[in-house]
């Protein structure tokens, strides 16, 4: 560290720990300014994809770098992610809009009148909230369900994915009370921005939805919220949480018996890993400005879980990787190619089937490659090594007191 | 020590008593809507309960796919949803287009051509059940659970999107040549042809599983091998045979249960990943790995599901009626994880 701030040159770890994310980093900062020129290059330019669909790729791969926490660090199969999305997305939706009509209360609102009903807090403040409140989400759905092993812990996270949403779309009239306003979704959401003074003072933005480089401004925010997952991501899984969560992963008795609380440990990475898709969801809400329940079905779990499965579990860059290649696929990608087949006469749509190619990905990574595209250390060596996980044989032997009663902690 | 030791137990007591309470008290308030509801109006109550009877004998005939398979892998075959979806359509097309049963067709072409149908579905779903099983999950036996649980999730995708790729987003179905009026009535409650033929199938279906299970040897081969692969392959059993013959029996009970859910309901790609789900909760439900248990479980969501679907005091409709079956679903595995019928296993909870 003192070397490097004496200017000594960099050793070739170094560069290839600072040096690389540093130029990926620069390369995407300055997307914006060499996007267009870069869709005028014959053959590949038509595959380049538009600022927007980058937000939308971001959003998605900060969502599976969330995912990658509980899935990738800790080994629990999260079914049902999009839950957390959806409730990030209604906070949004409900603090930021003019769904509670009857109150009329702002708090560094950008953009709208003083005057405008319902609770309009500042985004920023919001996409906090809604990360809080998605790990409460996620807390609460942790507690009775983390006692249980793999993959009843998976089909019971489904279920929460499918009545999250469910509750959405009849969440009209909770007794009389229009909550979520039904199918039609919450519309428009406040965008957002700095405000006034904070732009006449720093010359930053007053609201992005009005500005004229509004894909500039959304697309540069969600990249920042995307490397400050990152770097959480990171130093979480360094930290003695993320070891004990490795602990859990590779053997979760050992871990037990050498003092890591299993429940108390799991729940943690349920809830840090529901922070982030919180946060994603409320900021991907303000960017489409609505929270429509439509958007919030099984696949889009699966979906994440691709991402994972693709770039590596337990491997940060490796859900990044996915996040950003299958994302890319799911905006974009897939219609391109479709185009591209039907102007070479061949009418097929790959769009219409992309999950069965999500599904196909998963399958023949688990087959082919289960360390995923970039190879995290320490999973490797757990797929060849073996770990105390119960193997699909055994099970009725190897399960012990510790799986289902943790106590002490 | 000796306080530590005390207060541990007391905790323990406390919490399973509280757990104890809440759940009784969730039963109490069922029991007094189905009361209830009963006293509303006795003769909507049982009309709507043999809709659920009926029902749930489908869902049964999913159901013990379901833990037929996790009985033997410990795995949940998230596919087997799909697989019964895709069997339906291909159904489907053999009773419109290939057989080209009508509904003035005599009762002996009906007859024959369902049973014909029957027979050749379950045949063929047999087979594709087994080769999903050998392409995607063979190899993964000694995996963790995790990976063969994660290529199940690709596997029903997969299998969905080939169901959609062939039928494309159409609802299917074929035409009502088991009449929908009513074959018998009493005391005003009828029960309709197209009912009555569910039960006529589903229950020497269930019989003919009951016997081979129980008295055959490759049933008792599948018995060995679930509770110890190794000891059974030690005594000459092959396992990976009777692991195939498993999947084959899945697959056909998913190709009859799709035949009787044609009788009363139209299907598309989709329909598999609900009734999957529906069918995984009732098997979970009477006790995962338990044959009677999964018939139980299905059993009682087809009551709960048309009493909430049917019924109209305090009854929270068709809207909620995913949610309630996960919430069944979820409560059953907190308050009483080995399900109905269940034995309590390590890895039941």
């Amino acid at each position: 560290m003192v070397d490097r701030l004496r200017g000594v040159s960099l050793d070739q770890k170094q560069l290839k720990r600072f040096g690389l994310p540093a130029l990926v980093i620069l390369l995407a900062y300055f997307y914006p300014s060499y996007v267009e020129s870069l869709m005028d290059v014959p053959a590949i330019g038509d595959f380049v994809p538009s600022l927007g669909s980058m937000v939308i790729m971001i959003v998605f791969t900060m969502m599976a770098v969330g995912l990658n926490i509980v899935v990738g660090y800790a080994g629990l199969l999260d079914l049902g992610y999009v839950a957390f999305y959806a409730a990030g997305a209604y906070m949004a939706a409900w603090f930021a809009s003019q769904q509670f009509d009857q109150w009329t209360f702002h708090f560094g609102s950008v953009g709208i009148a003083k005057t405008v009903p319902g609770i309009h807090l500042s985004i920023w403040l919001v996409i906090i909230m809604a990360g809080l409140f998605t790990m409460l989400v996620g807390i609460l759905i942790g507690l009775p369900t983390l006692r249980l092993r793999g993959d009843y812990l998976a089909i019971v996270t489904l279920g929460f994915g499918e009545i999250i949403p469910q509750f959405v779309r009849n969440g009209d009239n909770v007794f009389g009370f229009d909550l979520t306003h039904g199918t039609f979704g919450i519309s428009p959401i406040d965008s957002p921005g700095f405000g006034e003074s904070l732009n006449s003072a720093l010359g930053l933005p007053v609201s992005y939805q009005q500005s004229f480089d509004r894909a500039k401004l959304f697309y540069v925010t969600a990249l920042i919220l995307l490397l400050i997952t990152v770097f959480c991501s990171i130093r979480l899984r360094d930290s003695r949480l993320g070891r004990a969560w490795i602990a859990i992963r590779e053997d979760e008795t050992a871990a037990a018996a050498m003092g890591v609380p299993l429940m108390r440990t799991k729940t943690w990475s349920y809830a840090l890993g529901a922070f982030f898709g919180g946060v994603a969801g409320a900021f991907y809400a303000s960017f489409k400005s609505g929270a429509f329940p439509a958007d919030f079905y099984f696949n889009i779990s699966v979906f994440l879980l691709c991402m994972v499965i693709l770039g590596g579990m337990g491997s940060v860059w490796g859900a990044l990787l996915g996040g950003m290649v299958l994302g890319y696929l799911n905006v974009e990608g897939l219609a391109t190619i479709g185009s591209k087949f039907n102007e070479a006469g061949i009418h097929f749509d790959p769009t219409k089937y992309q999950f069965g190619i999500y599904g196909a990905i998963i399958v023949l990574m688990m087959l082919f490659r289960p360390t995923g595209l970039i190879t995290e250390r320490r999973h490797k060596q757990e797929l060849e090594e073996g770990t105390a996980d119960t193997p699909l044989y055994d099970v009725t032997h190897e399960g012990s007191d510790t799986d289902r009663e943790p106590r002490n902690d | 020590m000796a306080a530590a030791a005390l207060t541990q137990s007391l905790t323990r007591v406390r919490k399973s008593g509280l757990t104890a309470i809440f759940g009784y008290a969730l039963l109490t308030v069922v029991a007094i809507w189905l009361v209830g509801n009963f006293a509303q109006d006795p003769k909507e109550f049982i009309q709507v309960g043999l809709i659920g009877l009926t029902n749930g004998l489908i869902f049964g005939l999913v159901a013990l796919g379901y833990t037929l398979v996790y009985g033997i892998l410990q795995l949940i075959n998230f596919a087997h949803g799909d697989v019964f979806a895709l069997s339906g359509l291909v159904a489907s097309t053999m009773i419109v287009s290939v057989l080209g049963l009508e509904r003035d067709a005599s009762v002996l072409g009906i007859a024959g051509g369902m049973l014909l149908t029957l027979v050749v579905i379950m045949a063929l779903f047999a087979f594709v059940n087994v080769t999903i099983e050998f392409v995607a999950y063979r190899r993964l036996r000694a995996a963790p659970r995790l990976a063969a649980l994660i290529t199940a999730v690709g596997m029903s995708f997969i299998v969905q999107n080939i169901a959609l790729a062939i039928y494309d987003v159409n609802f299917r179905s074929v035409p009502s040549f088991i009449p929908r009026s009513e074959a018998f009535a009493v005391a005003g409650i009828s029960y309709s042809w197209n009912k009555l033929a569910v039960v006529v199938i589903t229950l020497p279906v269930l019989a003919l599983l009951t016997w081979f299970v129980t008295s055959t040897k490759q049933g008792k081969a599948m018995r060995a091998v679930a509770q110890d692969p190794e000891a059974s392959a030690m005594m000459g059993i092959n396992v990976n045979r009777t692991i195939s013959v498993t999947f084959a029996i899945a697959g056909a009970l998913a190709g009859s249960a799709a035949i009787v859910y044609l009788l009363q309901f139209n299907m598309r790609y989709d329909t598999g990943f609900e009734l999957g789900l529906i069918a995984f909760t009732a098997a979970v439900l009477g006790g995962i790995g338990n044959l009677s248990g999964a018939v139980l479980g299905a059993l009682v969501i087809g009551f709960i599901q048309a009493f909430n679907e049917g019924l109209t005091w305090y009854t929270p409709g068709s809207d909620w009626t995913r949610s309630i079956v996960f919430g069944i679903l979820i409560a059953i595995l907190v308050f009483r994880p080995e399900g109905l019928l269940g034995e309590r296993t390590p890895e039941g909870a």
